[in-house]
């Protein structure tokens, strides 16, 4: 009888495991097993080399700099988009005229596919004819190349994915916000506090578990998203805008250093692993869940 | 906290209005909360009471009128300003923070000293019988436990003036019974002025000293619970008050009686008597048609009419006559009031008792004293 209902309740996840093993699973593995493997050329079969991708990996000064690009795009872009997602969250959250139209304004960048913005961000930043330009023009400035420089192209695109970000978070807080029942402000102004008291002493700590939430993604979002630079830069000027997702790109699609790229994904895997795990331990103390 | 060191302040109400567009949800309330007393607002809900109190509190404006707080006028100063605490319906406790945060969270918005802190949270905590708890998260407490860390936080910064909104209306009757013994306790030995809004009539009639009545953004009456009781102004305020609520009844419910009363008035008036002061006695003018009967344990209603108008009495359970059959009742003249049809204002006739003479038993019985039996929450 109890081994009968165990048939059949494997029989029902069937169906889901076998696709989440197909297509996550085991890719996984395979990634992990091309790693220690040499790429296929010609008539050479791939042969098994150890760990000689990634001591490849260590000498590779494009790894190094790709990844360290990785890390200041992460933290300049995490704070940055989720501070400023609080700060429109809270602006939209109260009452005024027109402010379905200000949080439509506020969210319609995440609406609009990432290709789509930086086609837009393009036209900003294009030289000379760019809005920024005609704008730096018109106070009599002369003409940028912000894209085509490498110590502003990393910042102008971190500023595009903030752009992108902060709508999208924006709407977390906005729903966080408005699960606050209004009588604990209340009961807070009548203890005498101010509105910064009650940001800080009710609101924020309130707002954890979300902030959590949207910090986590952010993290992921800061790996996973290089549509972007397909438009605005290619990873150019030498490296200098180029992040760790678009190396590999490059290494396993331009390149066809099929094994290489599969080296640089294990190590993408694990960080993006290490840094969630991190999170949730960091996190966990200051969160207060209902 | 040990006694009554600190004095309430009056709360003066003059002319408050508030409108929502069209719709007027308070219409020049004038009132005085006497300073150290306790205050109830009673009335139906959505008579504009919560409102008021949420003015005073200042976390809603008036549209006109004053509000003075001990003769200082604060209708423009902000709620953190007014040196006042209140008590929600819902408590709003913080949830992410422990008993002892929240009780203290007033003392530390205004910069109190650590020790002093600890020391006054010590005694509101002994007070309440929160020592054992203060270290837990809100959503770890019963819903009476919750409450008085509602009451702590209010009563802990010892502001003159404290509001309270509903507090009572989520605790179960039981509890309710208790924490109004409690809280009235409380409010005399603190000495602040309890401003406490609230649609039940009991808790009203029982904790304060002085009642305003509400109805449709208006005052109906603003008396002790005693003359609300025995001298209600209007006929709302006769039937608010009571339960049952008193039988009002036309002039023709008396027969020849009224129409001497009505003649002695020059208008048309409607006739207050309540359940409890009607009784059987076989040489009693009235004469009620039994129509039926609710056994309520101690005592019963009877229903029934008196001249054809509907009215209810209450006699001792054991009392219960059958229906159809005619039963003789007695009145004290004291414990008939009168009401102008018109307006529904109270009307006072001083020849009333002279009038009365046939309605009253020789043996004479005083009118009824006894104040409302809590039978609803027991």
């Amino acid at each position: 009888m109890l081994k009968r209902e165990w048939i059949y309740g494997w029989l029902l996840i069937l169906p889901a495991l076998s696709l989440i093993f197909l297509f996550t699973h085991f890719p996984a593995a395979m990634t992990l097993i091309n790693s220690v493997f040499s790429t296929p050329r010609g008539g050479k079969d791939a042969h098994f080399v150890g760990l000689a991708n990634y001591e490849r990996l260590i000498h590779d000064p494009v790894f190094w700099k790709v990844l360290v690009n990785n890390l200041w795009y992460a933290l300049g872009t995490i704070p940055v988009s989720i501070a400023l997602a609080l700060l429109m969250a809270l602006l939209v959250n109260r009452p005024f005229k027109g402010r379905a139209l200000a949080r439509m304004a506020f969210f319609t960048p995440t609406i609009l596919p990432l290709i789509a913005v930086a086609n837009i961000w393009l036209f900003f930043y294009t030289p000379g004819f760019g809005l920024i330009d005609q704008i730096l023009g018109f106070f009599g400035f002369g003409q940028t190349n912000l894209l085509g420089t490498p110590s502003s192209a990393l910042p102008a695109i971190m500023v595009v994915a903030i752009w992108k970000e902060a709508g999208f978070f924006m709407i977390f807080y906005l729903a966080a916000l408005q699960s606050i029942p209004l009588q604990l402000a209340e009961a807070a102004r009548i203890e005498g506090a101010g509105r910064w008291t009650i940001f800080r002493r009710i609101t924020f700590p309130l707002l954890m578990p979300t902030t959590l939430f949207v910090s986590i993604n952010a993290v992921i979002n800061a790996f996973r998203l290089v549509d972007h630079i397909f438009i605005l830069t290619g990873g150019g000027p030498g490296n200098a805008s180029s992040l760790l997702l678009y190396y590999i790109y490059e290494t396993s699609f331009r390149f066809w250093d099929t094994a290489y790229g599969a080296t640089l994904t294990v190590v993408l895997l694990s960080l993006l692993c290490l840094l969630a795990v991190g999170q949730f331990f960091l996190f966990d103390r200051k969160v207060h869940y209902k | 906290m040990s006694g009554a060191q600190q004095t309430g302040r009056a709360i003066r109400l003059e002319g408050v209005t508030r409108r929502w567009g069209e719709t007027t949800a308070l219409e020049q309330i004038s009132v005085e909360a006497i300073a150290g007393k306790f205050t109830a607002l009673l009335g139906p809900s959505g008579c504009g009471k919560s409102t008021l109190l949420r003015i005073v509190a200042g976390l809603e404006e008036a549209s006109e009128g004053r509000v003075l707080i001990g003769d200082e006028d604060v209708t423009a100063r902000s709620a953190d300003k007014r040196d006042l605490s209140m008590v929600f319906q819902s408590y709003a406790l913080f949830p992410h923070l422990s008993v002892a945060e929240n009780i203290v969270f007033g003392l530390k918005t205004r910069r109190v000293g650590r020790d002093e802190r600890h020391a006054r949270l010590a005694q509101v905590a002994e007070l309440l019988g929160l020592t054992p708890y203060l270290d837990r998260k809100p959503s770890q407490l019963s819903g009476g436990q919750q409450q008085r860390v509602a009451l702590g936080r209010a009563v802990i910064s010892q502001r003159p003036v404290c509001l309270m909104d509903e507090p009572l209306s989520n605790l179960d009757a039981k509890l309710r019974h208790a924490m109004r013994t409690e809280l009235r306790a409380l409010q005399r030995k603190l000495g602040f002025t309890m401003l406490y809004v609230t649609h039940d009539q009991v808790e009203a009639i029982t904790m304060a000293d002085q009642v305003v009545l509400m109805n449709a953004g208006r005052i109906e009456q603003v008396a002790s619970p005693h003359d609300l009781y025995e001298r209600p102004a209007t006929v709302f305020a006769a039937r608010f008050i009571g339960t049952p609520p008193m039988n009002i009844l036309p002039a023709s419910a008396l027969g020849e009686i009224g129409a001497r009363i009505e003649a002695a008035a020059g208008r048309r008036l409607r006739f207050g008597i309540r359940p409890e002061a009607l009784y059987p006695d076989p040489q009693g003018a009235l004469e009620m048609r039994l129509t039926g009967g609710e056994y309520l344990g101690a005592d019963a209603l009877v229903q029934g009419t008196l001249g054809g108008a509907e009215a209810l009495m209450r006699v001792p359970g054991q009392a219960l006559a059958p229906t159809g059959s005619v039963l003789r009742l007695g009145l004290g003249a004291h414990d008939l009031h009168l009401f102008d049809a018109d307006t529904g204002k109270r009307f006072e006739l001083p020849q009333l008792a002279s009038l009365t003479t046939r309605l009253d038993t020789p043996a004479g019985r005083p009118g009824v004293t006894t104040p409302l039996s809590n039978w609803k929450d027991l």
